[in-house]
């Protein structure tokens, strides 16, 4: 049905040496942010955190795309879902990458000394919940769930490329939507640890949601741009046409919509509100060169995009959609530097060295363990009963 | 009695596709393509461009975003200004809700709206429904007509494409009207 050479990396292709340029890349930027770590631990650890986001955004998201793919029992998109399948294999590693945030976590999160220090009401009265212990057990649990999801469903989708039938998308499709709500619960919980509790005594419900719409837009970002690149090197050229490219431009409008969305209903209320301990989230972002990231938010995260993902002709055009993925995932990172540094650098922005060494560290590996999930299977489930109807998909 | 156009019918989507790719490339403008089910890239074959609907949904739908706000603004800074919750009057956060609900409103309207007025809809007859054989259109035969609207239409001529073209039985449409 589909040439084998058009979903495997052939041996010897520059595709094969790049998950090791960029685990190598990895190892260094590692190594010069733990140089760095010696001479100013909190920035390093700011800095690690935020890359730690972004990259733990897109394994989440493809996990994401994974389980609602079986869960709706979706056709089109089947040559899409081994892509997401290797972001999210990405998972195990993002649990060692997790380490350097526990050891610096009391330069991260103010609640670890003021719980020792007993002096703040606010923080004391949230001690059942914000202390290490708990803290490290709900990590490992979220961590435990993650790996979990993302090894069952990526290795059975694997062993179907053997195997054909449909018993293994049965089976995989039944558990999907439990496994959606352990996710949806997990990943909310870690926004509410990793990022909201960088700053203790603010609180919003809906903050898990957000981080949420950030990460599945960046997904689908990172989906377009992984294609194209693909195709640049002659693979997937007969496997993923205009009209997969087109459906995932409408995601990608979709999300960036839905995360406006989400992010306005968050400044709304505490708006309308009006209260103190609520406000002072924004009050920090409004202020000094704050104040300009913000409005580059609202404006490259939504009002732009809005525009220019609308149109039929832009999400069939690759090289132009690309553009704007590539944009969108700027906007994340830009959108997850908005949510942890202020705690870090409350007087303005401040991007130094100790930022792109962090994030070349965590996403040289990223790509390095991404690159070779790629290499070591064919690039979609090749026996999947769906690959047919999703090869002959059209947009009507 | 003028003449609504010619009607051709045709036995499988196949012989169909043919026809229209026939009738596309003689030039038609006003005639169309009937089915019981919906036949995927005839579109392609008929040659249709691509519909004026979404330019309507996106002017409407800003229109409707843009009278949203400045119905607001002008109720709460012009009409009727009251202090709200210490709130300025030009309290642009409180309009988004409204605004952004008028702008889907003015959208959604627009498309159905457009839809059938694009489609020249509703309306409660239509000439083809005289034609005892059209109402198979809905069970197992395919059709295509022409209508003598049309500045090509030549009424032994169009027939003759149509004969040519694989039907299995032309025949003249009246208009009652």
């Amino acid at each position: 049905m589909i040439a084998r050479d058009q979903v495997t990396v052939p041996a010897g292709h520059w595709l094969t040496r790049l998950p090791w340029v960029a685990g190598g890349v990895g190892v260094l930027a590692t190594a010069l942010s733990l140089v760095l770590a010696s001479g100013n631990p909190r920035q390093f650890a700011f800095s690690w955190l935020l890359a730690f986001l972004f990259f733990a955004s897109l394994a989440i998201g493809g996990m994401y795309f994974v389980l609602v793919h079986y869960a709706t029992q979706a056709g089109w998109g089947v040559v899409v879902r081994r892509l997401a399948e290797n972001m999210m294999g990405t998972i195990p590693l993002l649990a060692l990458l997790f380490l350097p945030i526990v050891w610096q976590m009391r330069e991260l999160f103010p609640w670890v000394n003021a719980l020792a220090d007993g002096d703040d009401h606010l923080i004391a009265a949230k001690a059942p919940y914000l202390n290490t212990r708990f803290f490290l057990v709900r990590a490992a649990v979220y961590f435990t769930v993650w790996v979990a999801i993302a090894l069952l469903f990526a290795r059975r989708s694997r062993a179907q490329d053997r195997t054909g039938g449909t018993a293994i998308s049965l089976a995989l499709k039944r558990i999907s939507a439990p496994a959606l709500i352990a996710l949806a619960l997990t990943q909310t919980f870690a926004a509410f640890d990793w990022i909201m509790s960088l700053d203790p005594t603010w609180y919003s419900t809906i903050f898990g949601v957000y981080w949420f719409a950030g990460s599945f837009v960046s997904t689908f970002a990172f989906l377009v741009l992984a294609i194209v690149v693909l195709r640049s090197a002659g693979l997937m050229k007969d496997v993923i046409t205009l009209e997969h490219f087109h459906d995932l431009g409408k995601l990608l409008f979709a999300f960036t919509v839905f995360w406006a969305y989400i992010g306005f209903s968050q400044f709304f209320l505490i708006w309308y509100g009006n209260i103190p301990e609520e406000t002072i989230f924004f009050r920090e972002r409004l202020e000094g060169s704050w104040r300009a990231m913000s409005f580059l938010l609202a404006a490259g995260h939504f009002a732009v995009p809005f525009f220019f993902f609308m149109p039929r002709s832009i999400k069939r055009k690759p090289g132009l959609l690309a553009l704007g993925a590539g944009w969108m995932l700027l906007m994340h990172f830009v959108d997850m530097y908005w949510l942890v540094m202020p705690a870090m650098h409350p007087h303005g922005v401040h991007i130094g060295l100790s930022d792109l060494a962090a994030f070349a560290a965590v996403g040289g590996l990223f790509a390095a363990v991404f690159g070779r999930l790629c290499a070591g299977s064919a690039l979609v489930p090749v026996r999947d009963p769906r690959l047919a109807e999703s090869l002959s998909f059209e947009n009507v | 009695m003028a003449a609504f156009g010619v009607l051709a019918e045709y036995a499988t989507p196949a012989d169909l596709f043919r026809a229209c790719e026939r009738v596309r490339e003689a030039g038609y403008t006003r005639w169309d393509a009937h089915t019981p089910f919906p036949v995927h890239g005839l579109d392609r074959a008929m040659g249709m461009r691509r519909s004026r609907l979404p330019w309507i949904i996106l002017v409407v739908g800003l229109g409707g975003a843009a009278g949203g706000f400045v119905l607001q603004w002008w109720v709460h800074n012009a009409a009727y200004p009251l202090t709200i919750s210490g709130k300025p009057h030009f309290a642009w956060p409180a309009y988004v809700p409204i605004t952004f609900e008028l702008g889907v409103l003015g959208g959604a309207l627009a498309a159905v709206l457009g839809m059938l007025g694009l489609n020249q809809l509703p309306r409660h007859h239509h000439p083809l429904f005289e034609v005892e054989r059209f109402s198979r259109c809905s069970d197992d035969r395919f059709f295509i007509s022409i209508e003598a609207s049309d500045p090509r239409f030549d009424a032994v001529a169009t027939r003759q494409l149509l004969e040519r073209s694989g039907a299995a039985a032309v025949e003249m449409v009246e208009d009652p009207a």
